[in-house]
C-alpha cells in the first residue's frame, strides 16, 4: 500500500518536473567567515547575549568553579545536575551536584534547581549556543527541564557567523542539537516578551579565557 | 482536501474591518513585527546575497525533489526512523491515526504545525477518541477559544490580555486566582502544560527543514514547548509538506539566518533542535516521519507557480501587506492568510475553490521585497488572475467589457466616438464631481471606489483647437508636426 503511494507521489513529481529548466548553481558569496578580530567577535557575543537576556560572566579556567558557586550562590540553586563527563574541575564545593549517570529520571530532574553543560559551538553575530550531545552536554533533556541553564563556553569555541558554526558540527549531524538563544520566550500574548516559558527560565554563560 | 468553495474575500475582508478591536490589533502587531524585521536585517551586510542562495537552493530542491526525497527517506531510515508517504489529507490523517491508535495513548501533545492544520489532523484524531492538546501559547489560546489562527507566527494576536484571562479561568486555570498580566498568563499555561509534556506519549510536529543528505529535521521555536514534545514523549511523529527538504546540512547556514531574522525580527529564535532518527537513550525511541503532497505536486507542475513551493512561512510578507494589516488573517478563509495565502491556498486547492483570493492585494510588490527566498507574488498573483478569468465564461462581465473595449480601442474614429457617448451619458452618474456609482455589472468597479469623470473637452480635441487656433499664426516646427498627426489620423 505505502509502496504503491510512494510510487505515485514519486510519478507524479517527475512529470511535474519533466520539462523544468536546470537552475542557476548556487552562488556562496554570502560570508562563510568573519573577518573581525577575535576581541570585537567575543564583544559582539556578549552583547548579543545581553540582548536576549542571558547573563554573561567573564573567567578564567582557574576561577571557573569559584564563579560557579557565587552563582549558585546568588541563584538559590541548592541541586545542581550534571551531564556525566563534566569535569570535577568545574565543580563548586557545598553545592549537591548530581551526576546524570544513571540517566536521572525525569521527575529528579523536574527537582533540579539548574543544569551545568558545557557546548559544542557558540555563534557571536546571533549570540547563539550550540549543543550537540558531545563532551561535557548530555542529553537533550538536561538542559531542557530544570529551571536554570549555566553553560560555560570556552574563548575558543565562539565562532563569528552562523555558516562558520554549521560547518563546526557539520561531521555531528546525525546526533541531536540544540541552538539555544537566550532563555525560552513568548511573545504570544499582545506582542509582550515573556521570558521562561518551557524551557529554562534563565540561562548563564560563563565565558572561559583560554586564549 | 475538501471540495469545498472557500467564503469569498470580500464580504470575509467587510466583516474584519468592522471589527475595530481585530484592525487595531493587527495594525499594531504587524507594524512593531515590521519594525523588528527592517532593524535586525539591516544588520547583515550580506543579506541579499543570502536571499539569492535561498532562492537558488529552493529552485534546485524543486527541480530534483523526487531525488532528493528519496535521499532523504534513506537517511532517516538509516538513523532508525520510519517514513510514510501521503498523497492527500486522508491518508495522512490515517497513517497518523494508525500510529496513534497502535501505542494506545488518547492524548497526545502537539507542536505548532501549519501543516497538520492544513490537513485537519486535530479533528481526524478527534473522530477516533484522541485528544491532540497545543502546547505553543497561541495555539493553545486559539484551541481552548475554539478559533481559527489569525496570523502564522502570533496565531492569537487578535484576542487581548484580558480576554485571555477569562478564557484560561474558564479552562485551564479554572478557579485560580489570575491577572491578565501577559507574565502570569504565561505562567498559568506552562503550569497546565508542564504536567501534559510529563505525562504524555506521543508527540506530534511539523517540520521546518528536512536534509536530504543527512535525513536531519529542524524545528525552529521559541518557547521550549517544541523542545518538550521532541524530547519528552517516546514516540514522535513528524509531518512534512514535501517541499521542505534542503540538500544539505550546510544550507542549514543559509536557512538559519535567513529564518528568524524574516519571522520574528530576532537574530536568532531562542530554540532551535535538529535530529536524525532515533538515538538510544536521548529522546523519543520511535520516529516516525511523514512525507505530504496534498496538492503541492500540482502546485510543482505550473511554471510560474511553482516558485510557491519555496516559502519558508516566515510571515514576512503578511507583515508588510497592506491589505493584510487591515483585514487581519481570518478574512483569508483558509490556513495559509496573507499574501501567501493568495497565491498558496488556489493553488493547493484548485482555483475554483479559492477564486477571490488572488484578487485580495494591491499588487504594492512589497511582499516580493521582503521575501527571504525571493518569491515573486505578485506576478504569481497576476499570473492566477489571468488564469481565473481565462476560465471564466464568455458572458462574464470583465471578459465582455474588455472584449469592447479592445474593439474601440482598435480604431481612432470609434474611440472619439465612444469618449464622445461617455461624455454625454456620465452625466447621469456623477455626483460632486466624482462617479460613485455605475450600472449593472460595472457597479462592483465603484464599491470601493470613486471615478473621476471624463473631461468635456479631450486632449486630443484641444491639440487640434490650438494647431487650428495656430494655423492663422503660423510657426514652422509646429504646422510640419500638426501635419503628421492628421496623416496619422487620416489612416
Ligand atoms: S512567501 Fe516569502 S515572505 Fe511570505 S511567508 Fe513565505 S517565505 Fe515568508
Amino acid at each position: 500500500m505505502s509502496e504503491s503511494v510512494k510510487a505515485i507521489m514519486l510519478a507524479r513529481i517527475r512529470q511535474a518536473i519533466a520539462a523544468a529548466p536546470e537552475p542557476e548553481p548556487v552562488q556562496p558569496d554570502f560570508q562563510v567567515h568573519d573577518e573581525r578580530d577575535v576581541a570585537t567577535i567575543r564583544a559582539d557575543f556578549t552583547q548579543n547575549l545581553l540582548d536576549y537576556k542571558a547573563s554573561v560572566i567573564n573567567t578564567t579556567a582557574a576561577e571557573l568553579s569559584r564563579q560557579i558557586a557565587e552563582l549558585c550562590l546568588q541563584e538559590r540553586i541548592q541541586r545542581l545536575v550534571l551531564p556525566v563527563d563534566v569535569p570535577v574541575s568545574w565543580l563548586p564545593a557545598h553545592i549537591q551536584a548530581l551526576r546524570d549517570d544513571p540517566p536521572l529520571a525525569l521527575r529528579d530532574l523536574d527537582a533540579c534547581d539548574a543544569v551545568l553543560t558545557g557546548c559544542a559551538v557558540a555563534i557571536a553575530r546571533t549570540g547563539t549556543i550550540i549543543l550537540d550531545g558531545g563532551e561535557r552536554q548530555g542529553r537533550r533533556i538536561l538542559s531542557l527541564v530544570p529551571d536554570r541553564h549555566l553553560c560555560v563556553v570556552y574563548a575558543s569555541q565562539i565562532v563569528g557567523l552562523v555558516p562558520e558554526a554549521i560547518a563546526a558540527i557539520q561531521e555531528r549531524a546525525g546526533h541531536p542539537i540544540t541552538l539555544i538563544s537566550g532563555p525560552s520566550a513568548t511573545s504570544d500574548i499582545e506582542l509582550s516578551r515573556v521570558e521562561g516559558v518551557h524551557g529554562p527560565r534563565s540561562l548563564s554563560v560563563l565565558i572561559v579565557q583560554d586564549r | 482536501m475538501p471540495a469545498r468553495a472557500l467564503p469569498m474575500f470580500p464580504q470575509a475582508a467587510k466583516r474584519a474591518l468592522e471589527n475595530t478591536q481585530l484592525r487595531r490589533n493587527m495594525g499594531n502587531a504587524t507594524s512593531t513585527i515590521r519594525q523588528k524585521r527592517a532593524n535586525v536585517v539591516a544588520e547583515v551586510v550580506d543579506w541579499e546575497a543570502l536571499r539569492s542562495a535561498g532562492s537558488a537552493i529552493k529552485q534546485r530542491v524543486m527541480r530534483h525533489l523526487d531525488e532528493y526525497l528519496l535521499q532523504l527517506e534513506a537517511a532517516v531510515q538509516r538513523a532508525g526512523g520510519q517514513v510514510h508517504w501521503a498523497n492527500d489529507a486522508a491518508e495522512a490523517n490515517r497513517i497518523i491515526t494508525d500510529i496513534v491508535r497502535a501505542t494506545g495513548v488518547e492524548r497526545v501533545v502537539k507542536v505548532k504545525s501549519m501543516a497538520t492544520d492544513e490537513i485537519q489532523l486535530n479533528e481526524a484524531l478527534a473522530r477516533h477518541g484522541i485528544q491532540a492538546i497545543e502546547t505553543d501559547l497561541a495555539e493553545l489560546i486559539i484551541q481552548l477559544a475554539h478559533e481559527k489562527s489569525s496570523h502564522i507566527l502570533v496565531p492569537a494576536i487578535h484576542k487581548n490580555r484580558s480576554e485571555i484571562r477569562d478564557l484560561f479561568r474558564s479552562t485551564i486555570a479554572r478557579g485560580q486566582e489570575l491577572s491578565d498580566n501577559p507574565k502570569e498568563l504565561a505562567a498559568a499555561a506552562r503550569h497546565y502544560l508542564r504536567e501534559q509534556f510529563f505525562t504524555a506519549q506521543v508527540a506530534i510536529s511539523g517540520a521546518n527543514f528536512g536534509i536530504a543528505e543527512t535525513g536531519s529535521i529542524c524545528v525552529v521555536e521559541s518557547e521550549g514547548n517544541g523542545r518538550m514534545c521532541l524530547t519528552l514523549p517516546q514516540t514522535l511523529i513528524t509531518v512534512m509538506g514535501i517541499e521542505k527538504i534542503l540538500p544539505s546540512f550546510e544550507d542549514l547556514a543559509v536557512f538559519l539566518q535567513l529564518l528568524p531574522r524574516s519571522s520574528t525580527g530576532e537574530r536568532m529564535n531562542p530554540y532551535t533542535s535538529i535530529w536524525s532518527g532515533v538515538t538510544p537513550g536521548d529522546g523519543p525511541q520511535t520516529f516516525h516521519l511523514v512525507l505530504l503532497d496534498n496538492g503541492r505536486t500540482n502546485v510543482l507542475a505550473d511554471e510560474v507557480g511553482r516558485q510557491t513551493l519555496h516559502c519558508i512561512r516566515c510571515s514576512a510578507c503578511l507583515n508588510v501587506c497592506p491589505v493584510y494589516a487591515r483585514t487581519g488573517g481570518h478574512a483569508y478563509g483558509s490556513v495559509y492568510p496573507g499574501p501567501i495565502g493568495a497565491i498558496l491556498t488556489p493553488q493547493l486547492l484548485g482555483i475554483e475553490q479559492a477564486k477571490s483570493l488572488p484578487y485580495a492585494s494591491t499588487l504594492c510588490g512589497a511582499c516580493y521585497e521582503v521575501c527571504p527566498v525571493k518569491i515573486n507574488i505578485p506576478e504569481v498573483l497576476l499570473y492566477l488572475r489571468g488564469k481565473i478569468t481565462e476560465k471564466a465564461s464568455a458572458l462574464n462581465p470583465e471578459k465582455v467589457v474588455m472584449r469592447q473595449l479592445a474593439h474601440i480601442f482598435a480604431s481612432p474614429r470609434r474611440y472619439a466616438q465612444a469618449q464622445q457617448l461617455a461624455r454625454t451619458g456620465q452625466s447621469f452618474f456623477i455626483h460632486g464631481q466624482v462617479i460613485d456609482r455605475l450600472p449593472g455589472p460595472l457597479a462592483a468597479w465603484t464599491v470601493a471606489r470613486d471615478l473621476a469623470p471624463i473631461p468635456k473637452q479631450s486632449f486630443h480635441d484641444w491639440w487640434k483647437q490650438r494647431q487650428s487656433e495656430q494655423v492663422q499664426e503660423p510657426g514652422a516646427g509646429s504646422a510640419s508636426m500638426s501635419s503628421t498627426i492628421n496623416q496619422q489620423e487620416d489612416q
